[in-house]
This record gives structure tokens, sequence and C-alpha cells, in this order.
């Protein structure tokens, strides 16, 4: 599915456009601590969606090559935090969704975990 | 890379400072990205990476990452000036964390630094004296390294 079908799906507003709406995202991540995303993350390509709303996100998704970052309950990013996601070329997503509804919206259109499992 | 050719370098880390949480790893594996090293092996390198350099920043009052790239293996060492890990092996279960609350409000303090490292590391060693500091030793394999 791609970044941009993603973003419609979950009603989202493009806050950084990292130039990639084709990329092609193959699973989901989500949480609000980031050494379980380190931990569970095992599969390149994800789609990180979370509450914390911090530069630490974005590290995160630089190290474990997530591309685009979904901000749940209208959270919006600080400068610092865009700036650093515009350096590194991830996109920046926020939804007024829940993180719950979020999630079974894209697992309802067929994205499964970044853990592999829960096909 | 060059056959033979040895690439080293070493970081400085400052305990607290969590506006440059980070930098030193994403420099590494943007180093390693531009030496036709596997992506996996970036991945896993800087994944084990990141959580050591998180634990300097968290714990302990500065710290110095060393790292060498070899055509056979990537080795990073981390020897910081903090309190020191009591019991290794607590630290090393999942889920187990000293962090206090405010680190966890930042995403960190899961309990899953240590058992990250491992995860991600061919070979690894933890040496710590209270009070004095602690080491880390991450070892990733270029060749016959474990496939995840």
């Amino acid at each position: 599915m791609t970044l941009e079908k993603v973003r419609e799906i979950l009603e989202g507003e493009l806050v950084l456009d990292a130039g990639n709406p084709d990329t092609e995202i193959t699973s989901v991540c989500s949480s609000d601590l980031m050494s379980d995303l380190l931990h569970f993350s095992s599969e390149p390509k994800s789609l990180l969606i979370t509450g914390l709303n911090n530069t630490q996100v974005i590290r995160t998704a630089e190290i474990a090559d997530i591309k685009a970052v979904v901000f749940v309950l209208d959270k919006r990013p600080d400068r610092e935090t865009v700036e650093m996601a515009k350096q590194k070329g991830i996109t920046l997503v926020v939804t007024r969704l829940s993180r719950f509804t979020a999630c079974g919206r894209l697992y309802a259109a067929g994205l499964g975990s970044c853990t592999g499992v829960n096909r | 890379m060059a056959q033979n050719r040895h690439i080293e370098g070493s970081f400085h880390l400052t305990g607290g400072d969590f506006t440059n949480a980070g930098a030193a790893s994403s420099e590494l594996k943007s180093i390693m990205s531009h030496l036709n090293i596997s992506p996996d092996l970036v991945r896993r390198a800087a994944i084990a990476t990141f959580e050591a350099e998180m634990n300097v920043i968290i714990h302990a009052v500065a710290g110095v990452m060393y790292y060498l790239i070899t055509p056979d293996l990537i080795k990073v060492v981390l020897n910081d000036m903090g309190p020191g890990i009591p019991d290794i092996e607590q630290a090393m279960q999942e889920g187990f964390s000293t962090a206090p609350d405010w680190i966890r409000e930042m995403g960190w303090g899961a309990g899953m630094g240590l058992p990250n490292m491992k995860k991600n590391s061919d070979e690894f060693r933890v040496d710590s004296v209270v009070g004095e500091g602690t080491t880390v030793e991450i070892i990733i394999k270029i060749k016959e390294g474990k496939t995840q």
C-alpha cells in the first residue's frame, strides 16, 4: 500500500512531505516505547504509528529504516522534530484518530504487523 | 570496501544531552551505509549502537563510543562513566529497567535496551563496575553472521 493511500485511510494531514508518497508501506509498528519498536520492528519499509511526539521518535525511525511516522490524536510535532524529519527524509502525518482506530483501519485494509506475525 | 581496509573512529557522548541523543549512532549508520555492507547488517548494527548510546545518555555522566569496521566485522565499544550495573543478569532480562518516570515519558526505559543490543549482535559483552562505569562491546560479523 502506498504512503498516500495510508494517509487517505487515516484522514491524515501531511505535516512534512519527504517527497515519497509512492513509497510502498508493507507493515505497521505502533508503540510509544522506542525500545519496543526497535525490538519488534523486524521489517524495514514499516510505518510507525505513535502518540509520542518528540525528536526521539525521528531518531528511532531513522535507525529502524522507518520511512513515515503517523502522530495520533492530533498531536502536532514541534519545529525541532519536523526539522529533524526533514533532514532524514521521513514523512510526517497527523491524524485526529486514536492509535487503536488508526491501527484498526490499516489492519482492515490489509496491512500487517511489523513483527511479521498476525498476518 | 577495499580489501583489508579498516575504518575507525570515535564519538564523545554527554549524559543527559537528549538534544543530540542518537546523533552518534545516526552518523555511524550513515558511514556504514556508504560501505557496501548489506542493509540488514547496517540496520542491526545501528539498532544495537543506538540502544547503547541511549543508555549512556540516560544513565551516565559521559561516555565514548569507538567503532571499527573491517571487511569481516563491525565492532562498537561504548565506555561510560556511569553508575555501573550491579546485576548484569537482571539487567539483561526483557522489561527490567531502572530508568526514572521522566525518561519513560520520553519513550525510553522499556527495559529492552540490553536485550535489543544482544539480539542484534553476533557477539555481545557487558562489563561493569558499580560506581565507576560500564563497557559494552557489540560485534556484528559481516561474513557468516546470524541472519534475521
